[in-house]
């Protein structure tokens, strides 16, 4: 049994327990921070086994595969779990600076450690109702994170988030259900192997089915107005928890029942797919366009591009899908930081609602600068790591001749640089509506933002190897027997 | 069989997706537990239904045919647990939704955040020149 698939799974379950045991409030601060810096090394350790040893496979308590619980790594797990664990380390220090006590006396380390756990989860398994059971995980642990503190906007939020969560949970289940019934097989290598002897039609219907349970848990079209409406809620310490893991799992879900189970009729699954990539894309940009408060609009700004990772899985090419992958990793950081800018801007000047804002570049030039490279990186300009993510899913959309869902990238991309245009004028450079009482940025704060935005820059000056294990992951998905055989051994 | 359980998950569907439907939170709740039903029972009329012995191995040796299909009563189990572990949790976010809100009407529950103007270049150039 490989102990690196499963530590990032132990880590953050045990670090959890241990916030829930130990009651002294310093103690759990520097749990969280160990347990964090634990899962980010474990995570690299496991990418740089994969990447040397190829798709890592484990069968718990060593029943064969498509008996007992399997555990797969292949590029794209090992990825997600990678980026998790950096987001998870930089939430940790900007939770440690935020200092908010009563939330940490609720539990707050011990919860966001067993959210980790349950996004995890869901990255590393290889079967479709432990998916289920792990998306469960996530969700009981992010509902209270929601609700933690109790104030008005969370529970309103809150009650949103768990009906939503709730609808889609069904849905899976149901979609697991008649997936089961049409192949007898659960175990995602096993039933990559039986899903040729299904009806084309069933087939495509329990893709749709998919499509939906996993697409409200991605945010995608049309299934997003829960998102701005329940995320901005919490602190940012937790919504940018949120932001950057929570609809991506439900994005790698997609990425990997569409390109494993669902590849027997691309020309209408696929298609779907690129039409609700276009018009998430559309649709989330030009809402972001019209709210006036920041957290809302990043939020529409987040189901914006969730699009973009779906436009990858739309095409099904080598480069599009290396395009997704990167794309998610990317956002991944980006909205993070862009998140937790948020906290440190309704710190300075105690709203987050943009008429009211301003005057920030004459007092805090460095923050300014702060802002721009993640949004920047959003937009999509070079030499940021958003740039690369586009001109590769553009370059794939061009190779395949989707002209049409090319040209909605690049004016979603002109969208979103306008809308980070307004951002910055209305923060930054207007005058205030009324005078500032200076205060510092306590630079605990800043160090979290500043960190994922130099490694926004650093990918975007470097981005050849995260670009290359893209692609590695992206030949992986295409070659399902890869996969296959790493599960259910050489024999078959 | 198969016929009269394809109808019973489907009115329980019916229900359910009827009272999720509803404004009224409690509704929605009762709402959830039908509708977990009719997917508990679709998993285990997925599994293969009929008169069948248990999965269990004789000390002979030999096995009863034809064995009942056991996994979809794990599934179930698995479900029917976490389901009861999100209902016991709607109640209590309720329950504090109640107390804080003072309704348990989701149209009637305030917006979460100010709906602020969205900022607009063109305001602005207005507001200069005059």
């Amino acid at each position: 049994m490989s102990w690196l698939l499963v530590l990032p799974l132990l880590i953050p379950l045990s670090t959890g327990i241990l916030c829930l045991v130990v009651a002294s409030r310093p103690a759990q601060r520097l749990l969280g921070l160990l347990g964090a810096l634990g899962l980010l090394a474990a995570a690299l350790a496991l990418l740089v086994q994969v990447h040397q040893r190829g798709i890592q496979a484990v069968q718990v308590g060593n029943w064969p595969a498509p008996f007992g619980i399997t555990f797969v790594a292949d590029h794209l797990s090992a990825l997600m779990v990678l980026i998790t664990g950096v987001v998870a380390l930089v939430v940790a220090l900007y939770a440690l600076a935020e200092g908010d006590q009563p939330r940490e006396q609720l539990g707050y380390y011990a919860l966001s450690h067993l959210l980790l756990f349950g996004v995890n989860g869901a990255f590393l398994t290889g079967d479709l109702f432990n998916l289920y059971v792990w998306f469960e995980v996530l969700l009981l642990s992010s509902f209270v994170l929601m609700i933690l503190g109790g104030s008005k906007a969370q529970l309103t939020g809150g009650v949103k988030y768990f009906a939503v969560s709730l609808l889609s949970s069904i849905l899976f289940l149901v979609a697991v259900g008649l997936l089961y019934g049409a192949t007898g097989a659960l175990n995602m290598a096993d039933l990559a192997t039986r899903v040729g002897s299904v009806a084309p039609g069933l087939l495509s219907a329990l893709a749709m089915l998919f499509l939906g349970a996993f697409g409200l848990k991605a945010a995608v079209f049309p299934f997003f107005f829960w998102l701005p409406a329940s995320y901005p809620a919490p602190p940012v310490m937790i919504s940018a928890l949120f932001a950057g893991l929570l609809t991506k799992v439900g994005v790698y879900a997609l990425i990997r029942v569409f390109t494993l189970l669902f590849t027997q009729d691309t020309a209408f699954t696929h298609t779907v797919l690129l039409w609700v990539a276009g018009l998430t894309l559309l649709l989330g940009v030009l809402l972001a366009l019209a709210q006036g408060e920041l957290k809302r609009l990043l939020s529409f700004q987040l189901v914006s591009h969730i699009g973009y990772m779906l436009m990858g899985l739309g095409i099904l090419s080598p480069l599009a899908l290396a395009g997704s992958v990167f794309y998610a990793l990317n956002h991944m950081i980006v909205i993070a930081a862009l998140f937790l800018l948020a906290g440190l801007l309704q710190r300075l000047q105690g709203t987050t609602v943009l008429v009211r804002m301003g005057g920030l570049y004459r007092s805090h030039p460095w923050l300014a600068v702060l802002f721009l490279l993640p949004a920047f990186s959003l937009a999509g300009l070079p030499p940021f790591s958003g740039f690369w993510a586009k001109f590769t899913l553009v370059a794939a959309g061009l190779q395949a001749g989707q002209y049409a869902i090319v040209t909605v990238a690049l004016l979603v991309g002109l969208l979103t640089l306008l809308s980070m245009g307004l951002v910055f004028a209305e923060a930054f450079w207007k005058n205030p509506p009324k005078p500032l009482s200076p205060s510092a940025t306590p630079p605990g704060l800043v160090l979290p933002v500043a960190l994922l935005a130099l490694l926004t820059l650093g990918i975007g000056l470097w981005a050849e190897p995260l670009l290359g294990l893209s692609q590695a992951a992206a030949q992986e998905l295409l070659e399902p027997n890869r996969y296959i055989e790493a599960v259910l051994g050489v024999s078959r | 069989m198969e016929i009269l359980m394809a109808f019973l998950v489907g009115g329980l569907t019916a229900v359910g997706v009827y009272l999720m439907l509803r404004p009224h939170l409690i509704q929605f709740l009762i709402g959830f537990l039908v509708l977990g039903n009719a997917a508990n029972l679709l998993i285990f009329t997925a599994g293969r239904l009929g008169s069948s012995f248990p999965p269990l191995v004789q000390p002979s040796g030999t096995v009863l045919e034809p064995i009942a299909n056991p996994l979809p009563q794990a599934l179930i189990l698995t479900a029917i647990v976490i389901g009861f572990a999100l209902a016991a949790f709607g109640i209590v976010l309720f329950f504090r939704a109640q107390a804080v809100l003072h309704t348990l009407n989701a149209e009637a529950m305030p917006e979460t955040l100010e709906a602020a103007p969205a900022p607009s270049p063109v305001d602005e150039v207005r507001e200069e020149r005059t």
